[in-house]
């Protein structure tokens, strides 16, 4: 019994180490994060939409008005296309350039880095480079001539498969095809440095054991491998959805919004409403909006995360 | 207990990773008060700003960073501290988007009572509705008075910086929104004049869209290249008074001339390059320079960028005239420096706009920037062949207010006037257009 309130003593002081330590950080993070979250909320529920502040309160009106205004139906549209695509073909081309890289050991740092590289420019200079790359008047197009076809890029206003929906023509944007290229182009290194390392981490005896049963290489993988990537896919799953549900800089520096808003995306819209035209609380309901969108795919992660621990 | 501690504190990075974001630019929706990629250049600023205004040093804000713009300021300051060696004038100059980023800084230092010495703003609603209805200048009606510069300004353009009867701030300098340039050479080989009427306009966009010519460029990139079309196209179908009602709120957007002059847009829409969305002003300004556009919609900033970034000789290479039916009109947009409330140096401050709004300030600031002096009695032999032109006209034409560069509306408006022009430009649907202008001009 005295030992048994002993050890507990013992833990508590270690906490109360830990806590110590972390007591800084969990201030200026509940100040500066979560203070601010509440903040940002409170003014998205006000009337503060000129440079006067004006924190009466506003109901819904701020978010009404932006379900139903085009530029934010064509930014929901825009980003739900985005992150399929730009999830999609990371997961995709990262899984299988690291399986080919595994198979052939000799280059593998090498091509590590080259796919890598990309990571280590800004958004801001992709943007810029890839707005000239996938300018219709300059880049590629230039080649793409020799073959008779010269793509709008980022200025097609055209929207494939589309249908009125609300005040917008649902259906994908053909130019924010262009952006996921560009954000595909600098995002594959980390999926595919992720799922180097979940390949490293297979046992090669469960391959073996695979291939003793009788199966094909094709096999070892269909069947072994990728099924144990899976943890590794909801992580690249996970982070690469908080980028590009949140992406700004990109967008910003590579086509702006877009004729029609093409290729708007929320962010953008938060910044030019709030910034240019002092729409304080409509910028912070947006802001708001875009962080539901993030917590769709982060809390059911921390859930599950959780369990597992448990 | 242990894991439930260890799975707080992962919450707690987890959402903390989340709400920075993976790029620093993303901050700003959660604190609002950054401004976007220049988040470090505005802040040093602010910072070194703070520390001088103890020292009761002077001020100056402004989004003057370009080559000839920032020649202007520097030459501006120069001469106000040869005259006034005892005042310690600072430049804080915050670079980027148009001044964009600019007015985000000076939002947040006025709100957070701490105003810069003095400050550049636009004439009329960007200074009317934003500053003087948040009750942040002062009114300058004594200092015009000692001045003597009631005359000196023309009394419209005082009118563009007043607010029931009180003068706000003092305009420095005039550029005008309502020219078109144009190649030269295209337009000769091709036997053309340019046009003065919409019928014209049209004719000669017609015969160059024949040619093979794109007839007008246009760089939408940021929605108010084609806002300024737009805004020119409803002065010339209005005339200068019933535009300035139709801001005002006194004709509706139903009016047969506005919906008029919708259409007429929509035609010249129709000749403009295919990819305007890629292109800013500068880089469709190269596609008349280059001879592939014959012709530009742009205020006559684009002047300096044709002469000295791209070589070209005015009224040798390029020429200009005034946008079609708005020849006796003068789309005027002005910057201006006021008093905000609340500066401890008001003194100094007034000093300084004396200089600014001084024959001297005026003729040694504009010919580097590239502008026409606000005053009517500057010396015209300091100015090239374009300025003293649009001096002329400057006295004489009727002046308007621009849409497209905040002078006719609040801020407010013209962000929904620009998306509306946006979606205009690529649906072409009047209806739509002028609806969504009349609705946001409800809720204002």
């Amino acid at each position: 019994m005295a030992e048994n309130i002993k050890r507990k003593k013992r833990i508590s002081s270690d906490q109360w180490v830990a806590l110590a330590f972390l007591a800084p950080s969990i201030l200026l993070i509940a100040v500066f994060v979560y203070g601010f979250i509440g903040w940002t909320g409170y003014v998205s529920f006000s009337n503060w939409n000129t440079l006067t502040p004006d924190f009466s309160f506003a109901g819904l009106s701020n978010y009404l008005y932006l379900f139903s205004d085009f530029r934010f139906q064509a930014d929901l549209r825009n980003t739900l296309f985005f992150t399929l695509f730009f999830i999609g073909a990371v997961i995709i081309l990262g899984l299988g350039i690291a399986i080919l890289i595994e198979k052939n050991l000799k280059g593998e740092s090498l091509f590590r880095n080259i796919f890598l590289f990309p990571m280590a420019l800004s958004f801001v200079v992709t943007g810029v480079v890839w707005q000239w790359l996938l300018n219709p008047s300059t880049g590629f197009n230039h080649f793409l001539k020799w073959f008779g076809i010269q793509p709008l890029w980022y200025t097609d206003t055209n929207i494939l498969a589309g249908f009125q929906w609300g005040a917008i023509e649902f259906g994908v944007p053909v130019a924010i095809i262009a952006v996921v290229i560009a954000a595909v182009w600098q995002m594959t290194g980390f999926s595919l440095a992720m799922y180097l390392a979940g390949l490293r981490g297979i046992p090669d005896e469960l391959r073996e054991a695979a291939r003793v049963d009788g199966a094909s290489e094709r096999q070892v993988y269909r069947k072994v491998v990728i099924p144990m990537m899976m943890p590794i896919t909801v992580s690249v799953v996970i982070i690469m959805a908080h980028i590009s549900l949140k992406i700004f800089d990109l967008v910003y520096a590579m086509t702006g919004s877009g004729a029609n808003f093409v290729t708007d995306v929320p962010g953008v819209y938060m910044f030019e409403t709030t910034f240019r035209g002092n729409y304080y609380a409509q910028g912070a309901a947006i802001a708001i909006i875009m962080l539901l969108l993030v917590a769709i795919f982060i809390v059911p992660y921390l859930w599950y995360n959780r369990k597992g621990d448990n | 207990m242990r894991k439930f501690f260890g799975f707080i504190v992962m919450l707690i990075f987890v959402l903390a990773m989340v709400a920075c974001g993976a790029d620093d630019s993303d901050e700003e929706q959660f604190d609002g008060n950054d401004s976007g990629e220049e988040t470090d250049d505005s802040q040093e600023t602010e910072e070194a700003a703070a520390e001088g205004g103890e020292g009761g040093d002077l001020e100056i804000f402004s989004w003057w960073t370009g080559a000839g713009e920032e020649d202007g300021l520097n030459a501006l300051i120069e001469l106000f501290e040869e005259q006034h060696p005892d005042i310690a004038v600072e430049n804080a100059a915050v670079a980027g988007g148009a001044g964009t980023n600019a007015k985000a800084v000076l939002a947040t230092r006025m709100q957070g009572n701490d105003p810069p010495s003095t400050f550049q703003v636009h004439a009329g609603e960007e200074l009317n509705q934003s500053w003087v209805a948040a009750d942040k200048m002062e009114p300058l009606n004594d200092f015009y008075e000692e001045e003597e510069l009631m005359d000196k300004f023309p009394e419209e353009l005082i009118d563009m910086v007043s607010q029931d009867g009180d003068i706000y701030s003092v305009p420095v300098n005039i550029h005008r929104g309502n020219v078109i340039f144009y190649n030269m050479s295209v337009f000769e080989e091709n036997g053309l004049e340019p046009p003065t009427t919409f019928d014209e306009f049209l004719d000669v966009a017609e015969k160059l869209d024949e040619a093979g010519v794109t007839p007008l460029a246009l760089g939408d990139k940021e929605a108010w290249t084609a806002t300024q079309i737009f805004e020119n196209v409803l002065l010339g179908s209005l005339g200068p008074e019933d535009y300035q009602a139709l801001w005002n709120g006194d004709i509706s957007f139903d009016d047969e001339r506005v919906v008029e002059a919708a259409e007429t847009f929509k035609q010249m829409l129709g000749y403009v390059n295919e990819d305007h969305a890629s292109r800013n002003w500068q880089d469709s300004a190269q596609l008349v320079s280059e001879g592939e556009a014959a012709m530009i919609n742009m205020g006559d900033w684009a002047k300096g960028y044709f002469s000295n970034d791209l070589d070209m000789e005015v009224n040798e290479d390029f020429g200009y005239f005034a946008f079609p039916e708005t020849t006796d009109e003068f789309m005027v947009i002005s910057d201006t420096f006021g008093l905000p409330s609340g500066v401890e140096n008001e003194e100094e401050v007034k000093e300084f706009l004396s200089v600014l709004g001084s024959v001297e300030g005026q003729d040694t600031f504009n010919p580097l920037k590239g502008s026409i002096p606000a005053r009517v009695d500057a010396d015209e032999s300091k100015y090239d062949e374009y300025g003293v032109d649009t001096i002329e006209d400057f006295r004489e034409a009727t002046l308007a207010p621009s849409l497209a560069h905040g002078s006719a509306a609040s801020e407010g408006y013209l962000t929904k006037a620009n998306q509306a022009v946006n979606i205009f430009v690529t649906q072409g649907d009047v209806e739509r257009l002028l609806e969504s202008l009349e609705t946001a001009m409800a809720e204002e």
